[in-house]
């Protein structure tokens, strides 16, 4: 079998803006990749390109082995796409909405799991015009496998949600992803990508920058060692063992040999009664990456949102 | 046979969402059959020659407000209906189902045209208990009427929504368009076919339905109260109407 998704040289523009640039990527059965990237990217015109909204101007695009600006209703009724932004019948109940979409595919879950599932138990008899915000989005996930897709887009979901909902939101993907589905996610945080997805793509101005697991990915897992810590009262840099930088009140040093230059370093310390208070000893975060690696195209001047 | 299911289930999915809404409910239903009480208790309900004959003054409120009926009730009701799904993404998000997008569209077509039928059966029933109305029992020419006349201005409404920008200017356009028609076709008060008014009105549907159902009530006119030129001017703006719907239809939001 095929990949699910395979993009090879897409490129979209509206008007004066070209929103992608040449992407070429594809995701597995089962695998989960989080397209990350700021507003602007072409994240979102990618992902719509994938579900169907619209023809590229050039590229090819296949998923589950369809074109799916021709796929039509067989192929929508293997995939499950969450919007952005997106409107629900407001006068229907949860339970009510998910039964109209189940009656749409051919072997959808059961309503009751998926209301399990999104975790709106409490609000199955509830109007959609009384939910919140979180529980609308959830809403919306739900209406989006309530087909049991072989592969789901999320567009953004967990944009705007508290702290707590993302945590729920993310541990329904993990499940989904347990019970084998594909999927194919958008996000512009950091955390999320790492949480949730095997495989990052990072865009931006419709082109891929770099690709890779969230450990590895723009060379993140062979990178130097960063420990940080307050500079001490009254030293120079001479003062200290091991070459340091001052950046900002702090010192700051890059290693590849943690162990022997923070024995030099503590030894130092203690000869010098100095309590090091607020050390830290960390590996570039993702977000680190991220920025570095977004650094030189986000500031275009086109990037005003428009092309999502 | 599964396609007329699904057209079924649709329709009473629409049903149940339109009468949970109170504002389309009152604003569909509740307006004709106030104005029908409100203008009857203003004018009076005396008897008038019509045709030879005298009638109650009502015998010809009913069939103006039953052209209202179905004016709001596919016109109004689908031009917002449809503009308003189309700017908050219900719409888009149709078109990521499998459902038939054609499917989903009769479904909107058939809850206009069953809410087009209860309407009907309520302004003229008010009108044979209380106000002494008669309907001489045209029903060819009362569903020939009710058809064309749900068939044009659905058609219509499905027009004017692909003029609408966004939600927040439905009521002014979808408002704009209608009401100025409905008072110098004759809908709340006479207008003579042959003064200034009649005549520019006479270009436009909702005079047409009028005469086509006050024709279809007159009891003292022979025939079935199918005239042919009103059928034709009803016709020929729902297929336009239709076309240009057609042509100009999207399922997705504006981009802001």
């Amino acid at each position: 079998m095929g990949p699910v998704i395979e993009v090879v040289d897409l490129h979209k523009s509206f008007g004066d803006v070209h929103a992608v640039r040449g992407v070429t990527f594809s995701v597995e059965a089962g695998e989960c990749v989080a397209v990350l990237g700021p507003n602007g990217a072409g994240k979102t015109t990618t992902i719509e390109i994938l579900e169907g909204f619209g023809p590229p101007d050039s590229g090819t695009v296949r998923v589950l082995g369809a074109d799916p600006a021709a796929g039509g209703a067989a192929l929508r009724g293997r995939i499950g796409i969450v919007l952005q932004e997106c409107g629900i019948d407001p006068y229907l109940s949860v339970a009510e909405v998910l039964r109209q979409h189940a009656s749409y595919y051919e072997h959808p879950r059961g309503v009751d799991d998926v209301i399990e599932l999104v975790g709106l138990g409490e609000k199955r008899d509830s109007r959609v015009k009384t939910l919140s915000g979180g529980q609308q989005r959830r809403l919306d996930v739900g209406l989006g496998i309530i087909g049991d897709p072989e592969l789901l887009f999320l567009d953004e979901p967990t944009t705007g949600f508290d702290p707590s909902a993302r945590r729920q939101a993310w541990e329904l993907v993990h499940r989904l992803r347990d019970l084998g589905t594909t999927v194919l996610l958008t996000t512009h945080y950091m955390d999320e990508a790492q949480s949730l997805a095997d495989r990052v793509i990072v865009i931006a101005a419709g082109q891929i920058l770099a690709e890779g697991t969230p450990e590895s990915i723009g060379g993140r897992a062979t990178a130097k060692t960063r420990i940080q810590f307050p500079w001490p009262d009254g030293r120079d840099a001479g003062d200290l063992p091991v070459p340091v930088e001052q950046v900002g009140g702090d010192a700051v040093i890059e290693t590849d040999e943690v162990t022997t230059t923070l024995h030099a370093l503590t030894e130092w310390a203690i000869a010098e009664h100095l309590d090091l208070e607020g050390l830290t000893v960390t590996q570039p975060s993702l977000e680190d990456i991220y920025l570095q690696l977004t650094a030189d195209v986000g500031a275009r001047p086109d990037d005003d949102g428009s092309a999502g | 046979m599964n396609r007329l299911r699904t057209f079924g289930r649709q329709v009473i999915w629409e049903q149940r969402s339109f009468w949970r809404n109170p504002a389309s409910a009152s604003f569909t239903f509740a307006f004709p059959l106030l104005f029908l009480v409100v203008f009857i208790g203003i004018n009076g309900n005396d008897t008038v020659p019509l045709t030879g004959g005298r009638v109650k003054f009502a015998q010809f409120y009913v069939p103006a407000i039953v052209a209202f009926g179905v004016i709001s009730a596919c016109y109004t009701n689908l031009a917002f209906t449809l503009s308003i799904r189309r700017d908050n993404g219900l719409l888009k998000r149709v078109r990521s189902t499998p459902l038939q997008p054609a499917m989903y569209l009769a479904g909107l077509a058939g809850n206009v045209v069953v809410i087009s039928i209860i309407l009907t059966g309520l302004v003229t029933g008010l009108g044979l208990t209380v106000y002494g109305v008669t309907f001489p029992d045209r029903y060819l020419g009362l569903f020939v009427a009710l058809a064309l006349g749900a068939f044009c201005f659905s058609a219509l409404g499905s027009m004017v929504a692909t003029f609408v920008p966004n939600e927040d200017a439905a009521p002014a356009i979808i408002n704009f368009v209608l009401f100025p028609l409905l008072f110098i076709s004759g809908t709340f008060g006479r207008v003579e076919a042959t003064s200034t008014l009649g005549r520019i009105a006479s270009i436009f549907p909702v005079q047409h339905l009028n005469r086509l159902l006050e024709a279809v009530f007159n009891p003292n006119a022979p025939g079935t109260g199918i005239i042919a030129s009103h059928v034709a001017v009803l016709a020929a703006w729902g297929v336009g109407g239709l076309v240009i719907a057609a042509r100009r239809f999207r399922w997705e939001p504006r981009r802001r």
